[in-house]
């Protein structure tokens, strides 16, 4: 299942996120790569989900990428009746942009950075994270040095993400600690106005959506 | 269970501690902030974590924090927002 | 002051590490058995459950292993829990799984 996935264009925002599998994991530990086949097995046995369940389930997620994220971005750059109504409401208006579903996915919220206010958005709990339109978390993300820190310094943070903000903006740390997650609207760099909305997807990343970092070109 | 807090509000996070599954983060226990957003009613996570049923929904809110009212310390414009249950805060006045 | 494994915020901590990880099969696998066993609609827990379940690791474990090592765990006592499968089918199983692995 590794090479059935690819991406038309786009391909900045996965820059840093490289998530074909290629392997079994080496640091994964008998046990548990054992425990996984054990229960895998016999819970296909009982028929509380069937080997197509899973497949699907893997082939779902695995079209949850950044790039989704990016699409809702540069449109939102572009059409400011579209940003409204995705700042007011974000799912009805993500699902009508990227023609997906995400009744069963949790709230989602948009919010908007802009050159006197940076969001960044974690998880001190556990890993609660936009799925719905960034995929998976990456690993440091879910890590407990990003999760303790980002909330107690977050300018030493951005730092180590490179990133360095004028000290007059203003950091907002959005911690998803309940049933709402969120996505960050990346400041729109300076002189994009020339740039088609699929040039511009081009320069999205995930980190930027993120927040920890901020895009090439964003002016404070 | 209806929204008793409207945006502005201020608020206090109970300074309760439990042994059982809670999403209201420890760092923000006893800290005062201000009720940014009002979102709708969610299942009783403390509830779904042992396969009750949630009810009654509660209210959910995001709350502002100023960092210095979280750390004791200022870091500039700084403001740390989580998202706490209703039965977590309490009015601040 | 209790402080639960899982609840960060604030903690002392070391750098933050950048690499980013290939998702594995066991990964895919583990993630995709979790959210069809929490499934809003037809799951037998919730993802809340989830939370729970791997947030009581004891504090070792939750930090030595690996995120879906963490989860694995979790499914693991959900799974009993609900009465999905058996403490000793699941010890059979994993038996019959060991014993395949070792031939004599």
């Amino acid at each position: 299942m590794s090479g059935d996935h690819h991406h038309p264009h786009g391909d900045k925002a996965h820059d840093h996120d490289s998530h074909a599998p290629v392997s079994e994991a080496h640091d994964i530990s008998s046990e548990s790569a054992l425990l996984e086949r054990a229960l895998r097995e016999l819970l296909i046995e009982k028929n509380i989900f069937t080997a197509g369940d899973l497949r699907r389930q893997i082939e779902l997620t695995e079209s949850r990428t950044p790039e989704l994220g990016a699409k809702v971005v540069a449109r939102a750059w572009t059409d400011a009746q579209y940003k409204a109504r995705l700042l007011a409401d974000a799912k009805p208006a993500i699902e009508n942009l990227l023609g997906i579903d995400l009744n069963l996915t949790p709230e989602l919220t948009v919010v908007e950075n802009t050159a006197a206010r940076h969001h960044v958005i974690c998880c001190t709990l556990c890993s609660c994270y936009p799925r719905a339109v960034l995929g998976i978390p990456p690993a440091w993300y879910k890590s407990p040095e990003y999760r303790a820190r980002v909330v107690r310094e977050p300018r030493e943070v951005l730092a180590e993400f490179g990133t360095q903000l004028p000290d007059d903006v203003e950091i907002r740390v959005v911690d998803s600690t309940a049933d709402m997650r969120y996505m960050v609207l990346p400041l729109r760099p300076r002189d994009t106005g020339h740039l088609s909305e699929q040039e511009l997807i081009a320069l999205i990343t995930r980190d930027s959506m993120i927040g920890v970092s901020v895009l090439a070109g964003s002016q404070y | 269970m209806k929204p008793v807090f409207v945006t502005g509000d201020k608020v206090k996070v109970r300074a309760a501690e439990v042994a059982t599954h809670c999403r209201t983060p420890h760092y923000l226990r006893g800290k005062r902030g201000i009720v940014a957003r009002v979102f709708g009613a969610y299942p009783n996570p403390e509830q779904l974590a042992y396969h009750r049923l949630g009810v009654p929904y509660l209210p959910l809110y995001q709350i502002e924090f100023d960092f210095k009212e979280v750390w004791g310390k200022a870091a500039g414009a700084t403001v740390i927002t989580a998202d706490i249950y209703q039965h977590w805060l309490e009015r601040d006045n | 002051m209790t402080h639960a494994v899982h609840d960060l915020g604030g903690q002392p901590a070391g750098p933050i590490e950048f690499a980013e990880h290939e998702r594995t099969f066991f990964d895919q696998r583990v993630d995709a058995m979790m959210r069809i066993l929490a499934h809003p609609e037809h799951g037998h827990y919730t993802v809340d459950a989830m939370r729970r379940a791997v947030e009581s690791l004891p504090e070792n474990q939750y930090f030595e292993l690996g995120y879906y090592e963490r989860w694995v765990r979790a499914i693991k006592q959900l799974v009993v829990e609900k009465g999905l499968l058996s403490e000793d089918e699941l010890n059979c199983k994993l038996a019959a799984l060991r014993s395949e692995q070792r031939p004599a």
